[in-house]
């Protein structure tokens, strides 16, 4: 299997006055092609810090990372925005769509930012949306859909400009339970067609739903649990007790 | 990211804020009204002052006795100067070819009455080129007799509101008798108004054969001569010619010259200076709405971190954040550009159609120039709040 994310003894370190501190410390991760990996942990662990690294809006202060076999450390931040741009989906805890722009608008947005014709654009978004089951949704804006509608449009697209890998921070953190389910069993099926998922989330059900569980402590990597393991485990629920 | 796609974006960003966008068009367009029209007024009083210069006839000069010389004579110590006379005016008509009328004038202050009714005014003695050579003309009767100068005749043509004052009612002044001082004269013609030319009000004026006017005023020399050159000969080389026939028959240059240009050019050039600070002033306005511009894209960044944060973890780069801000600054900007410029039209036609000899059109360089600075002003002020823009940390800006 293709190894789509290689990060080597990255540290991310933030200054706060005098003293340092260190979000990631010397972690070391792989993470081979059309796997679904769940991270979690306690908050301020560094899960955050490691998703906005492996999605390119951050840079770490030192080691190394290489997407898809390529070395992106020391890319240009134009170089980023485009590999962000065709490699990179994201789906946020808050959606994040544009409340101005209707649903088929905020699709399209990626494809605005890497130039493809108009036409071509709302041909693709519309299909998007209709895979997601929102083709009688097209021209609402976010304002007038539910929580659970407006994450399917954000994953709508997120895997828009066909990524290598989706990066997903608590995508049914704002979600009941039924809104929630099917917005996983969505990425579920985008996993299904191949794509290699990466979810942060503090919801034992949406980790076990992974093939691997890795558990940060003090920006650090504490437990990993792989395969078949992973849906028996009732220490899942235990990590998130007080 | 295409062109059309950016602008597409920013105009989608600007009308969903109306009241924000609103604002800032009316101070870009306050500023550039404030600009295109009072340069507009400016230019209109420069044209209406030329327009007043232009109806006094083309190519005058003025000679009137007296020099201006800062070692001239004090007044009453001897070196009076000598008298402008007709022979003068003779000399000149007989010894200057290019001169197309010569046409001497003596001025005096009479009452001018018809029976009881009376009117203190101007009275002019001088010849029938008078009334062309100032651009005036008769609305009834005829003018002045073809005299020798030194013939009088006791004639006299009336200006029209005099005519109306003196003969009230409808009364045909044309051929009645009216006393000038305490001599008899006859009407034979009236002249139609032409308002106030340079402190003489035409309405309220007699003009009578010259040589009538010298003995009735007991001088001999002449207020004024009056010279009209042809339309294509060389000024300066005439007047020099005119100068030298004078100090040949004075012995000395005891009057001056003045040509109506050189009055006009300057008046001109004052008035374009006046205009152009006119313009300097009303594009402060401008720089106001400049900084109202900036200051409506600072809090527009801030109050979309979040956008701008989403927009970079969809791709965009700094570059493509900055033009989209940017865009959105030149359009907010180059609109009120064009609303300020339409709204300053329309007012310097309303002014028009309410004075209709004042005419207060911009001129040319005046709208490019507002056109230009308003989207420039807009650019260079939304040039900071843009950085500030495409520089937000996308991960701190997605959290806000």
């Amino acid at each position: 299997m293709a190894r789509v994310i290689e990060l080597r003894g990255i540290r991310r370190t933030y200054k706060m006055g005098d003293q340092e501190l260190h979000a990631l410390a010397d972690l070391d991760l792989d993470i081979e092609s059309g796997e679904h990996v769940a991270i979690m942990g306690p908050s301020g662990s560094g899960k955050s810090t490691l998703l906005n690294v492996i999605g390119l809006l951050d840079r770490a202060s030192s080691g190394r990372y290489a997407l898809d076999g390529r070395d992106v450390t020391d890319l240009s931040d134009e170089e980023l925005s485009e590999v962000r741009q065709n490699q990179i989906g994201f789906v946020f805890q808050s959606y994040h769509l544009v409340a101005r722009l209707d649903a088929v608008a905020n699709v399209e947005l990626p494809m605005v930012f890497a130039g493809v014709p108009k036409k071509e654009r709302r041909q693709r978004a519309e299909a998007a949306l209709q895979r997601v089951g929102l083709g009688d949704r097209m021209h609402h804006k976010p304002t007038e859909m539910s929580g659970g509608q407006a994450q399917r449009v954000a994953v709508a697209r997120s895997t828009i400009m066909g990524p290598s890998v989706l990066l997903a921070d608590e995508p049914t953190g704002n979600l009941d339970s039924v809104s929630g389910n099917r917005v996983l069993d969505l990425l579920q099926g985008l996993h299904r067609d191949g794509l290699t998922l990466v979810v942060v989330t503090h919801d034992p059900a949406v980790a076990r739903l992974a093939d691997r569980v890795i558990v940060l402590k003090d920006g650090r990597l504490a437990r990993e649990w792989r395969g078949t393991d992973v849906v028996s485990l009732d220490q899942l629920f235990e990590l998130d007790a007080p | 990211m295409r062109s059309a796609d950016k602008w597409r974006f920013a105009l989608n960003a600007l009308l969903h804020n109306r009241l924000r966008t609103g604002l800032c068009l009316l101070g870009i367009s306050i500023g550039v009204t404030a600009v295109v029209l009072l340069t507009g007024l400016g230019e209109g009083a420069r044209r209406y002052v030329g327009a007043q210069f232009q109806s006094l006839g083309t190519n005058l000069v003025f000679i009137f006795p007296g020099h201006a010389d800062t070692e001239g004579a004090m007044p009453g110590l001897g070196g009076a100067p000598n008298d402008l006379s007709l022979q003068d005016a003779r000399a000149l008509q007989r010894e200057v070819r290019q001169l197309k009328t010569v046409v001497p004038i003596s001025l005096g202050s009479e009452t001018v009455a018809n029976r009881e009714r009376s009117k203190q005014v101007y009275v002019l003695g001088t010849t029938p080129q008078f009334i062309e050579a100032r651009g005036l003309r008769l609305s009834s009767g005829v003018n002045l007799p073809e005299l020798d100068w030194e013939r009088g005749q006791p004639v006299i043509v009336l200006g029209g509101e005099l005519a109306r004052e003196l003969f009230p009612g409808g009364e045909v002044a044309v051929g009645n008798t009216v006393r000038v001082g305490d001599r008899r004269v006859r009407v034979i013609g009236v002249m139609e108004d032409r308002g106030t030319q340079v402190g003489l009000d035409t309405g309220l004026m007699g003009l009578i054969p010259v040589a009538s006017a010298m003995s009735m005023y007991n001088e001999s020399g002449l207020f004024r001569i009056l010279v009209e050159i042809g339309a294509q000969t060389d000024t300066d080389r005439t007047v020099a010619r005119m100068r030298e026939v004078l100090m040949e028959r004075h012995g000395e240059e005891d009057f001056t010259c003045k040509t109506q240009e050189s009055v006009a050019g300057s008046l001109s050039t004052i008035m374009r200076v006046l205009t152009l600070a006119l313009a300097g002033i009303a594009s402060v306005s401008l720089a106001v709405a400049g900084i109202g511009i900036m200051n409506v894209m600072l809090v527009s960044v801030s109050e979309r971190r979040s956008e701008v944060g989403l927009l970079r973890a969809l791709g965009a780069g700094h570059a493509q954040v900055r033009g989209i801000f940017l865009a959105e600054a030149a359009l907010i900007s180059a609109a009120g550009g064009v609303i300020g410029l339409a709204i300053a039209i329309v007012a310097s036609l309303v002014l028009r159609s309410f004075y209709p000899a004042f005419d207060a059109t911009p001129p040319w360089w005046s709208v490019l120039a507002a056109l230009g600075v308003s989207t420039g002003v807009g650019l260079l002020f939304g040039v900071m709040p843009a950085n500030k823009a495409s520089r937000l940390d996308p991960v701190v800006a997605l959290r806000s």
